[in-house]
């Protein structure tokens, strides 16, 4: 332990970067989730977001994260990593991507933690979003659906790069310098996908011979199971906000906005009084197995493969709130700024009246708490998802076999605006068994529009009601004003009756009929010979 | 980079303070339509590092931070995405930029090479009568080459050529925001507007200004137009 490091600095730290792990981990997940992530920037801080960053917490990441962890920090040798790895539907997997967060020995003892540090962290998530956006692996996963997964695993230790293959490639996200190591964040990830077009993951039969003879065997059977990264069905874009908001909302009420003065972070007793109990109420979207199988049978069966996905419950933030609060000096003397600057321009001057009473120390045992909390719930959540994908399974099978071959997939038209999409969609069903029931999970959001968006909770919403034949939908073609689309009227009236003048059969009547009324129409207009004749001699 | 006369807010800095300005300068070739989408994912990406929550200052000096949204943006034209701050003052005030440079290219006397630069700077008060002083600390500059296709196989190829080379980009700018370089030290609440642009309702980005360059078939420069995308222009 560093006797420069104060005892609360060294606690601070410790928190910033557990809970930059946990941040991490979300962000890469979400990242690989296949739909567009938007959160919502708010100018009153709600004391819930760390790092002053709108990051989603989805429960079973932050449980998956924390279960890695088992209450350890990076540090020296023990890095964190989160592996994405591709899984197609004939079973065959192939890791993508491997993200690790490593420290190492270089320590920088003047850099103020709770401060410099903090922003740092900050600014390093930034970055993270920005390059998750930017390996290969983003746009293979949001074109996953039918075909392939996104999975994803981590794992804390050493870093395991030989499952990329040859030649991989490694971006460096960036470093925080800290007074007991430099953190690290960087990705390894395999390129030989990079000159694969996603169009071979597209709508073709069987794409076994682009995926090289990869383990099928987790090479590491004692480490963290795959988890697939997928939605949660009947969460279209538009929804992300109200959960967004809610689980703001429901930290906001747990946790107090308003800062102690003299403090930096203001983390209060009272923040803590309140375990998130509200974490099992919203874990109401049941787990759902994973999505691809070639029997049955293993759907039952515990393997390492048999993972949860992810899904967007109304994502409960399990970290406890947190507020930057600046302190500074007022009046007189040199304009303190209330935060020391970066890099050269540190100042003596400031800062920082001392972090007395920074309440960390009531943190502690909360977040213990919490933790026991979440993983209470979500052991309690499990246990409901083995019965719950049972049960499905079965009613999904029915389904599956009675249907006709369908012309196209809602996947694989990859239609803009599909969420406004009526809402029948039906499933590639080529070999039922291939798509198994958990399938519409897995599928891309435009199944978000089976579900109603009150259904904010629920995918057991997937009855087979939502497996009906489509009709082809063409872009663009939502009509608000005639209750039908481009391609429903273009095929309606693709075929018009004939014009009844240029019907035969009518015609040959109607002539009859002209002929009748011949000598009657003469007679009109003998009787109004004298007006043709005026109206004649006008036009001379 | 002074342009026509305008109403300005602050004097250009001096050749002197130029020397702690950090410049980045990066190079795209594309396309006359994805020229907008390339400009926005760039800056984009920029600002979403230089932007902050809206500092709320309480009494005794200390502040608390607002939260930063993010969301994901696809282009049409380009086989990319890219993660920007959730702002839509933001986001209209780079469209409009951009939208205005896009035209310049397209106008006559260009062959399609321009430059757009971002510009991060500080504000300086100086006594009346003199304006105050702008001095940058770190300078973006984009290079524009657009070129023309012929058909649309070379089209499609572009789409994807571009997408890469955009992921080159944010890689590039991640690793200079990465160095912890220079950054302005976090001020006062009587001094937040030298800093940081409080004029938008909810994020917090630092002082920053658009400007773009079209260059002729000769080379130079024909058109320096100085667009100030700061609420407060003050006028002597």
């Amino acid at each position: 332990m560093d006797t420069d490091l104060s005892s609360q600095d060294r606690k601070d730290l410790d928190k910033f970067i557990k809970f930059f792990a946990l941040k991490t981990v979300q962000v890469i997940v979400q990242a690989r989730l296949g739909e567009k992530i938007c959160t919502r920037s708010s100018s009153s801080p709600t004391g819930s977001d760390w790092f002053n960053l709108a990051i989603k917490d989805i429960p079973e990441v932050t449980h998956e994260a924390k279960k890695a962890l088992a209450g350890q920090l990076p540090a020296v040798g023990r890095s964190m990593c989160v592996e994405i790895s591709l899984k197609t539907s004939e079973g065959d997997s192939m890791e993508l991507e491997i993200w690790c967060l490593e420290m190492n020995e270089k320590c920088d003892k003047e850099i103020k933690v709770s401060y410099t540090v903090y922003n740092r962290l900050s600014l390093l998530l930034k970055s993270l979003l920005a390059i998750t956006r930017v390996t290969p692996a983003y746009r293979l996963s949001r074109k996953q659906g039918h075909e392939y997964v996104i999975l994803y695993r981590i794992y804390f230790g050493e870093v395991q790069l030989s499952g990329l293959g040859e030649g991989f490639q490694t971006v460096r996200v960036g470093t925080v310098g800290t007074p007991v190591g430099t953190i690290t964040l960087s990705c390894a990830y395999r390129i030989n996908l990079a000159f694969m077009s996603t169009r071979q993951f597209e709508r073709t039969p069987p794409i076994m011979g682009i995926i090289i003879d990869h383990f099928v065997d987790r090479p590491y059977p004692s480490s963290s199971p795959m988890h697939p990264c997928n939605y949660r069905a009947g969460e279209d874009n538009g929804a992300v906000y109200p959960s967004v908001e809610d689980s703001q909302e429901v930290c906001t009420t747990s946790f107090s906005t308003s800062p102690p003065s003299q403090c930096v972070f203001t983390v209060t007793k009272a923040h803590f009084q309140t375990p998130p109990p509200v974490v099992t109420d919203t874990l109401k979207v049941p787990v759902m197995g994973l999505a691809f199988s070639h029997q049955p049978a293993a759907l039952g069966v515990g393997s390492a493969d048999m993972g949860y996905p992810v899904l967007f419950a109304g994502g409960l933030n399990a970290a406890h709130p947190h507020q930057l609060i600046g302190p500074g000096k007022e009046g007189g003397v040199p304009p303190v700024p209330s935060q020391p600057t970066h890099g050269t321009q540190a100042d003596q001057e400031r800062m920082c009246t001392p972090l007395d009473g920074v309440h960390y120390s009531a943190a502690t045992p909360s977040s213990s708490e919490d933790t026991e909390t979440v993983s209470n719930s979500s052991e309690g959540k499990c246990g409901s998802p083995h019965d719950l994908l049972e049960t499905i399974f079965i009613r999904k099978v029915g389904a599956f076999v009675n249907k006709p071959i369908n012309q196209v997939t809602m996947a694989n038209l990859d239609i803009p605006f599909a969420m406004f999409a009526p809402k029948n969609v039906e499933l590639e069903d080529n070999d039922p068994m291939v798509n198994p029931p958990e399938s519409p999970e897995t599928e891309s959001p435009l199944q978000g529009s089976l579900h109603s968006e009150g259904s904010s909770g629920s995918s057991t919403g997937n009855t087979h009601d939502d497996f009906v034949m489509i009709d082809f939908k063409p872009a663009f073609s939502k009509d608000d004003i005639l209750p039908m689309d481009l391609g429903t009227f273009y095929r309606e009236f693709q075929n018009p009756p004939q014009l009844s003048s240029l019907s035969i059969d009518i015609g040959a009547q109607s002539m009859a009929e002209d002929l009748d009324s011949l000598p009657e129409k003469l007679a009109v207009h003998e009787k109004n010979v004298k007006e043709f004749d005026a109206f004649v001699e006008t036009l001379q | 980079m002074v342009g026509p006369g305008r109403s300005r807010c602050c004097a250009p800095s001096s050749a002197g303070r130029a020397m702690n300005c950090r410049a980045e300068v990066l190079e795209v070739s594309v396309e006359g339509r994805q020229v907008e989408e390339a400009m926005l994912a760039v800056l984009h990406t920029i600002l979403l590092h230089r932007s902050t929550g809206k500092f709320h200052y309480k009494k005794e000096g200390t502040y608390s931070i607002g939260t930063v949204g993010t969301q994901d943006v696809d282009c049409d034209f380009i086989d990319f995405a890219y993660v920007r701050v959730s702002s839509e003052e933001l986001d209209r005030a780079l469209r409009k930029a951009v939208g205005e440079f896009k035209d310049a290219l397209r106008g006559s006397g260009s062959d399609g090479m321009g430059q757009i630069s971002l510009e991060f700077y500080q504000k300086k008060k100086s006594r009346w009568p003199f304006s105050d002083e702008c001095i940058p600390w770190e300078l973006w500059t984009i290079k524009v080459n657009v070129v023309n296709l012929a058909n649309e196989q070379e089209r499609q190829i572009c789409r994807e050529k571009v997408g890469e080379k955009l992921c080159e980009k944010i890689i590039n700018i991640v690793e200079v925001m990465n160095r912890h370089e220079y950054l302005p030290k976090m001020p006062t609440q009587s001094e937040v507007d030298n800093v940081f642009d409080t004029s938008l309702k909810d994020v917090q980005p630092y002082l920053y200004k658009i400007s773009y360059q079209i260059t002729d078939s000769l080379g130079t420069s024909v058109t320096t137009t100085m667009r100030r995308l700061i609420k407060d222009t003050l006028a002597l």
